[in-house]
C-alpha cells in the first residue's frame, strides 16, 4: 500500500517537474522564437516548405484554417483506407496477412487513427502488416497529435491577438509540431523503451519449442517506434491485441512509468505553455491546479475501488488483491488504477489492464473522464481547447451572477463565443447518449455483448464514450467488428473530433477579431485559485448532469449489486 | 483556395509521411539492432541453438514438475502470442466467477491442499494480455511441495531457487514484486 501512494506520487511529481520546461518550449516553438534545437529543425523545416510550396508567412482565417485541416484529415483518411485493403500485395509483410476484406472494418480502422481515437476493432498481430503499422499508424499517430496541437495553439492565438482575422497557418503548425516536438521526443523514448524490452525488428514470426514440448509463435514487429508516438500523441492505439499489457509493448514496471508520463507529458505542459503565450503564467497555473485537482479525486477513487476488489472473489479465500482479472503481476493493482486514469484523462487510449474487468466503480471514472470531455489534461491539444471551452463557460456563469459582460485573457466573452461553446459540449454528448440508447434498444447492438446486467450496458456506454471522445480504449468484452458498430462508431469518432474542433477554431477567430478589453476593477480574476475551484465545479456539474442517469444504470447499480453478491 | 489546399495537403501529406512513417522507425531499428539486438529482437532465450522462448512472454506448464504460470485468454488454448488478449470478463459475471471457483480447486487440489486454503489471486485470474509472464512469490511458493515431490528435490533447494529468482521492485520502488515462471522452470531443469 505504501509503495502503491508512493508511486502515484512519483508520477506526479515528475508529472509536474516536466510542466515547465516542456511548457516553455512549447510556447517558443509557435512564437518563432530561437530553441536549441533550431540548428536541426529549421533546415528539415526550410526543405519540408520548399517541396511542399508552403509559404510560411501567410496567415489563415479561422475558415481557411478549419478547411486546410478537414482536407488535410480526409486526405489521411482516404490513404490509409487504401494502405488497409491493399497491404496483401505491399512490401514489408512477412506473415503475408492479406489486405482488410471487410470493407467496414478498413473504413473504421482509418477514421480511428486519423480522428486521433485509434478504436480497435481488430487484433493487431493478426491482421496489420508491419508496412501499414508503420506508414499507416504511426503516420497518422502523428499526424492526428499535430492537428489536435495546432487547434490549441490557434485558439491560444486567438487571445494573444486582437484586432485581426489571422489566427496562424495549418501548414506551419502541423510542421512545426512535428519536427521540434514529437519527432525528438519519440526518437529518445523509443530507444529508452528498446533498452527494457520493446522489440523493434522486422522479423516473421518466431517459432519456439516450448520446455514442455509445446509450439508457440511469437509476433514481432516495429514496436518501439509506434509505441513512443503511440503515448506521446496521446493516440493509443496497441501494435498487438492487448495493447500496453503486452510485454512486448510495455516489459517493465519502469517502461510502465514512462509511458504514463509520455501520455500527459505535452497535454500537462500546454496550461503553462498557454499562460507563457498569452504573458500570464498564473492564467495557466490556474487551469493546470484545475486539472490537477480532477485527477487526483479521479485517481484516488479508481485505486480505491480497485484495492478494495471484488468480495464475491475475497469469499473463495484467496491471498493477494480480489481485482487481478485482467490485469499484469508486474503492474499490480497500483501499476494498473493509476494507468487506466492516466489514458482516459488524456485521450490516449492505450490500456495495460483489462478496463471490462475492472470493478464498476473502477471502471466508472475511465467512462466519465472521457464523457467530461477529457479535460483532465486531456489529448494533445484537444484537452486544453476544451477545457479553454469549460473556460468560457465558466466566467460565462460567473458574469450572469454578477451582472457584467464576462471577460475571459482581455477578450469580451459574448453570445456568439457562447454558442459555440455550447455546440462543442452538446455535440460529443448527445453523440454518446443518442448512439448508447441505439445500439442498447436493437438486437443488432446487444448481440455481441460479452458481459450481461448492468456490465453490458456499461460496455456499450464506454464504446460510445470511448469513440465520440476518441480516446480509443474499450471495455473489450463487446465484440465491436460488426457493420453496425464500425459504421455507427466511425460516425461518432468524426463528429466527436470535428465537432468540437471546428467550434473550437471559430472561437479562436472570433476572439482574434475582437479588441483587448482593459482589466478593470469589474473583472473576474481568471488566475487564481478560486477560478480553478469554480472551472472544477463546471466540468463536475455539466458531466453529471448529463450523464448521470445512463451511469446510474450501469456502473453505478452494478457496483451496488457486486457489494450484494449478485451474479448475471 | 481548396484547389490550393488539396494540393499542399496531399504533398504535406507524402512529405511527413516519409518522415515519420519510414526514416523514424527505420532510424530506430537501425540503432535499437545496434546497441540492443538482444532486447530489440524479442529478449529471446537459446539452449542448443533452438529458441525456447522469450523472457518476456509467458509459456503453457501444466507439467507437476514445473512452476505454473497464470491461466490466460490468448488464443484458443492460452499463451497464444500471436493473439494476445484478456479475458474481458466483467466482474458480476457469472462465468467469471465460476472459473476462477473451478481453478482455486484445480490449484488445491494439484498442490495437494486443503478445500479451505487460501490461494493466490494471480493463480486463478487471467493476465490482461494472455501473455503475462510473471507470478506473484506466493504463487511461486504454494507450488513448492508438489514439484519437491515430483522431482524428488528437497523444498529447501527450491525455496533457494525461487528466491535467487525474485526480481524486486525496479529501482526499489517500481511495480510489484515477481517471479519469472520461464527463468525459474529453466534454471529448476538445470538444477542437479
Amino acid at each position: 500500500m505504501i509503495y502503491d501512494i508512493l508511486q502515484m506520487l512519483i508520477f506526479i511529481c515528475l508529472l509536474v517537474i516536466i510542466t515547465i520546461p516542456l511548457g516553455s518550449y512549447i510556447a517558443k516553438v509557435f512564437t518563432n522564437q530561437h530553441t536549441f534545437f533550431d540548428f536541426v529543425a529549421k533546415p528539415i523545416e526550410k526543405f519540408v516548405y520548399k517541396i511542399t510550396g508552403i509559404d510560411e508567412s501567410h496567415e489563415m482565417n479561422w475558415k481557411e484554417y478549419a478547411l486546410s485541416l478537414v482536407i488535410f484529415n480526409f486526405l489521411g483518411m482516404i490513404f490509409l483506407f487504401i494502405l488497409l485493403v491493399s497491404q496483401g500485395k505491399l512490401p514489408l509483410n512477412p506473415q503475408k496477412l492479406p489486405g482488410i476484406s471487410s470493407w467496414h472494418l478498413a473504413l473504421n480502422t482509418a477514421v480511428s487513427f486519423v480522428t486521433n481515437t485509434n478504436w480497435q476493432a481488430y487484433n493487431g498481430e493478426t491482421t496489420v502488416s508491419y508496412l501499414t503499422q508503420m506508414l499507416g499508424f504511426t503516420v497518422q499517430n502523428f499526424l492526428s497529435a499535430a492537428t489536435g496541437l495546432s487547434v490549441a495553439i490557434a485558439l491560444i492565438r486567438g487571445m494573444m491577438r486582437h484586432s485581426t482575422k489571422d489566427i496562424g497557418n495549418f501548414w506551419v503548425d502541423i510542421t512545426r509540431s512535428i519536427i521540434w516536438i514529437f519527432l525528438p521526443l519519440s526518437l529518445i523514448l523509443s530507444l529508452i523503451l528498446a533498452q527494457q524490452g520493446v522489440i523493434q525488428n522486422f522479423s516473421s514470426y518466431i517459432r519456439v519449442h516450448t520446455l514442455e514440448g509445446l509450439k508457440q509463435v511469437i509476433a514481432m514487429g516495429p514496436v518501439a517506434s509506434q509505441e513512443a508516438i503511440k503515448m506521446l500523441g496521446t493516440n493509443g492505439g496497441g501494435f498487438f491485441g492487448a495493447n500496453s499489457a503486452h510485454p512486448f509493448e510495455n516489459p517493465t514496471p519502469l517502461t510502465n512509468m514512462l509511458e504514463m508520463l509520455a501520455i500527459l507529458a505535452i497535454p500537462a505542459s500546454l496550461p503553462y505553455a498557454f499562460g507563457k503565450m498569452v504573458k500570464n503564467t498564473r492564467q495557466g497555473w490556474a487551469i493546470f491546479s484545475a486539472m490537477l485537482i480532477l485527477f487526483v479525486i479521479m485517481l484516488g477513487t479508481t485505486y480505491y475501488s480497485e484495492k478494495t476488489g471484488n468480495p464475491i472473489i475475497s469469499h473463495i479465500n484467496i491471498t493477494g488483491p480480489s481485482a487481478m482479472e485482467g490485469k499484469e503481476v508486474r503492474f499490480g493493482i497500483a501499476g494498473s488504477s493509476l494507468f487506466s486514469t492516466v489514458t482516459t484523462a488524456a485521450s490516449c487510449g492505450a490500456v495495460n489492464s483489462s478496463l471490462d474487468s475492472m470493478t464498476p466503480l473502477g471502471g466508472l471514472i475511465p467512462m466519465l473522464q472521457i464523457m467530461l470531455g477529457e479535460v483532465i489534461f486531456g489529448g494533445v491539444g484537444s484537452g486544453l481547447y476544451s477545457m479553454l471551452i469549460d473556460a468560457f463557460l465558466a466566467v460565462f456563469i460567473v458574469g450572469l451572477m454578477v451582472g457584467r459582460t464576462p471577460e475571459y485573457i482581455g477578450k469580451k466573452i459574448e453570445s456568439y463565443e457562447m454558442k459555440m461553446s455550447i455546440l462543442a459540449i452538446i455535440i460529443p454528448a448527445s453523440t454518446i447518449l443518442i448512439g448508447s440508447a441505439i445500439a442498447s434498444v436493437t438486437k443488432t447492438g446487444t448481440s455481441v455483448l460479452l458481459n450481461h446486467g448492468p456490465h453490458g450496458l456499461s460496455e456499450i456506454l464506454y464504446a460510445f464514450a470511448s469513440t465520440t471522445g476518441n480516446n480509443g480504449s474499450a471495455f473489450a468484452g463487446l465484440n465491436s467488428n460488426t457493420l453496425f458498430y464500425n459504421l455507427i462508431t466511425s460516425i461518432a469518432m468524426i463528429i466527436g473530433r470535428f465537432g468540437v474542433i471546428i467550434p473550437a477554431l471559430a472561437i479562436a477567430g472570433s476572439l482574434a477579431n475582437k479588441k483587448v478589453v482593459p482589466v478593470s476593477v469589474g473583472t473576474f480574476p481568471t488566475d487564481n485559485v478560486l477560478f480553478s475551484v469554480l472551472l472544477v465545479g463546471i466540468v463536475l456539474i455539466i458531466g453529471a448532469l448529463t450523464f448521470f442517469p445512463a451511469l446510474s444504470l450501469g456502473p453505478i447499480i452494478e457496483q451496488l449489486l457486486m457489494n450484494a453478491g449478485k451474479l448475471f | 483556395m481548396i484547389k490550393n489546399a488539396i494540393l499542399k495537403s496531399l504533398m504535406l501529406l507524402i512529405v511527413l509521411s516519409v518522415f515519420t512513417g519510414l526514416l523514424y522507425p527505420l532510424t530506430i531499428t537501425g540503432i535499437a539492432q545496434l546497441i540492443f539486438p538482444h532486447q530489440a529482437n524479442g529478449s529471446l532465450i537459446y539452449k542448443d541453438g533452438q529458441v525456447i522462448g522469450s523472457s518476456l512472454i509467458g509459456q503453457q506448464f501444466s507439467d507437476p514438475k514445473y512452476f505454473h504460470g497464470r491461466p490466460s485468454s490468448a488464443g484458443e488454448t492460452g499463451y497464444d502470442a500471436t493473439s494476445s488478449s484478456a479475458s474481458n470478463l466483467g466482474p458480476t459475471n457469472k462465468l467469471l466467477i465460476e472459473k476462477v471457483k473451478k481453478l482455486a480447486q484445480q490449484v488445491r487440489k494439484e498442490n495437494g491442499l486443503k478445500s479451505n486454503t487460501a490461494v493466490p489471486s494471480d493463480l486463478i485470474t487471467s493476465s490482461a494480455s494472455g501473455l503475462d509472464p510473471d507470478i506473484s512469490i506466493d504463487a511461486a511458493l504454494i507450488q513448492i511441495p508438489r514439484i519437491a515431490k515430483a522431482r524428488n528435490i528437497s523444498e529447501e533447494k527450491l525455496k533457494n531457487l525461487v528466491n535467487e529468482h525474485i526480481a524486486g521492485r525496479q529501482l526499489g520502488i517500481l511495480g510489484e514484486p515477481r517471479v519469472n515462471v520461464l527463468e525459474l522452470n529453466i534454471a529448476l531443469d538445470n538444477l542437479k
